[in-house]
């Protein structure tokens, strides 16, 4: 089995007229966390949808666990073993915490780590609330509800998409104290940040993009600010 | 006295109105479609349900059992095949499709069956009634609020007890998000078309004890539905059902005013409910 999870090779995407993605290659290591940064509309959430199958591109662009997954849809994509944590969380107003939580399960096949017990487990206020409408929590809460739901599935590859995003630091890193209980359940991770900070302390790789191409790469421990301030915003520190 | 029973009647009548409002409501409230052949299908289940009463000499509440699975398939390959297709951010092409429908299905029922008049035959029990303290009720009319009821109710738990009504709601919410979650809407949509079809096949059932039917009385069903599902508010079931009899009420009362008043009072009252509460008498917190 090979060493690699997950490979986009030249990848390109379009909404409509627009081309999002330019020749994006992206590769994750099983166990792994990989981390990508960049700024607003660099085409981190683009790249996101289109392994998800949310975004048609070329068929034989993205590769997991040596299958071209390129064509397939989202349905397809989950049963894969992709699981998603959408940017703005998107839970389902009209669910409970707990039933948002079992429909993250609706394909799980078999047995896995994660459960509801095991979710609640590492979040236990959503055990208090499980029976409140998911939309009804704090930002943080809800945002552990969403990694919940995605967990349920128990995914090879967990993709997290701005997961920080509107939230206290305090809250940020309760989250992020759930993801070595994530790792150790066997789930390699991206993970979609703004927060480079955040990123480079999580991460055991970043890529850096920048209007829909990666312009850096590498560990935390090879990248120097000028480097990432550089690929990020495009010009000189 | 005579008001208590004009009121006890027309509640009763609700009960067929909220049985024709039931599929239409199912179907809205997961995937806002307005389906406007939802009366002509009532008409089509009527007949499926003539043609194996006569055909294998069964009573109609037995040829149903045949006639809603008949349905349900109907209803799934619908949506499968054709709405599936039309429905996305524009409303149009979903209600001028079904429009659509609604005439091919008239003039293939008119084809068929010609415009004769038809009636399902359930023998006694048509004529039974009971005494209920000071009002005497028909058996029959009772019979059809009691499986409004059951219907709703069971609808109901299918929506908040089971894992299909999970993903009725998820889908309902957020459709993207649910492909994400491994639910494939487009099946979600054809499995609820399919159960409103087989609620469509009992109100036919119903309609066809009740009262004559011919090819062309599907429309004005679906107007008594359609004004049931927006009195009760877009989605809620149990407001479906209060929907229907607040038509049935109204129009006994308008009957026993006037007779020439029973349908108007019915819309009248859908006009008036429209005009002081416009998302309806229980609308959905989050739409």
């Amino acid at each position: 089995m090979s060493d690699v999870l997950l490979s986009t090779r030249d990848l390109t995407a379009h909404y409509g007229d627009f081309q999002a993605l330019f020749g994006v290659d992206i590769e994750l290591r099983r166990g792994e966390t990989v981390a990508i940064i960049g700024a607003n509309g660099a085409g981190k959430t683009t790249l996101m949808r289109a392994i998800t199958g949310l975004l048609p591109h070329a068929p034989d662009a993205i590769r997991f666990n040596g299958e071209n997954i390129g064509a397939l849809s989202a349905p397809e994509v989950l049963e894969r073993g992709i699981s998603m944590v959408p940017e703005g969380r998107r839970l389902f107003p009209s669910l409970s915490v707990e039933e948002n939580l079992m429909i993250g399960a609706h394909k799980r096949k078999g047995n896995g780590y994660w459960t509801l017990e095991t979710v609640y487990d590492i979040v236990p206020i959503l055990r208090e609330r499980r029976h409140h409408p998911g939309t009804a929590l704090s930002g943080g809460q809800q945002q552990m509800v969403a990694i919940g739901r995605a967990l349920m599935s128990n995914p090879e590859m967990l993709l997290c998409d701005e997961i920080s995003l509107g939230l206290a630091p305090v809250v940020i890193k309760e989250i992020y104290a759930s993801f070595p209980k994530i790792k150790e359940s066997g789930a390699s991770i991206i993970v979609v940040e703004q927060d480079i900070g955040q990123a480079l302390k999580v991460a055991d790789r970043v890529y850096c993009m920048m209007e829909g191409r990666v312009t850096l790469q590498g560990t935390p421990a090879e990248l120097s600010r000028d480097d990432i301030h550089n690929a990020y915003f495009g010009v000189s520190a | 006295m005579i008001w208590v029973d004009t009121i006890v009647q027309g509640i009763l009548l609700g009960g067929l109105y909220a049985l024709f409002a039931a599929g239409l409501s199912l179907v809205f409230g997961i995937m806002r479609l307005v389906n406007l052949a939802h009366g002509d299908l009532i008409v089509l289940g009527a007949f499926l349900i003539l043609v194996a009463a006569t055909a294998l000499g069964l009573h109609p509440f037995l040829a149903v059992l045949i006639a809603a699975p008949v349905m349900f398939v109907l209803g799934w390959a619908l949506q499968t095949w054709v709405l599936n297709r039309v429905l996305g951010d524009d409303i149009l092409p979903p209600l001028l499709v079904t429009f659509g429908l609604s005439v091919v299905i008239q003039n293939a029922l008119l084809e068929g069956f010609s415009a004769d008049s038809q009636k399902l035959s359930a023998g006694g029990i048509e004529a039974a009634s009971l005494a209920l303290g000071p009002v005497t009720v028909g058996v029959m009319p009772l019979l059809t609020l009691v499986s409004a009821v059951a219907v709703i109710f069971g609808l109901n738990q299918l929506f908040y007890r089971t894992a299909l009504g999970r993903a009725f709601r998820a889908t309902s919410d957020d459709a993207v998000t649910a492909g994400l979650m491994g639910i494939r809407p487009q099946n979600v949509f054809a499995i609820a078309t399919g159960i409103a079809m087989v609620v469509a096949t009992i109100a036919a059932l119903y309609l066809g004890i009740r009262a004559n039917f011919d090819p062309s009385v599907g429309p004005a069903r679906l107007i008594y539905a359609f004004e049931a599902v927006i009195i009760g508010g877009l989605g809620s079931l149990w407001g479906t059902l209060a929907g229907g009899i607040v038509i049935g009420v109204a129009q006994a009362l308008g009957a026993a005013i006037n007779p020439e008043w029973q349908i108007l009072a019915g819309h009248i009252a859908f006009v008036v409910i429209l005009l002081l509460r416009p998302r309806g008498l229980f609308p959905r917190a989050n739409d």
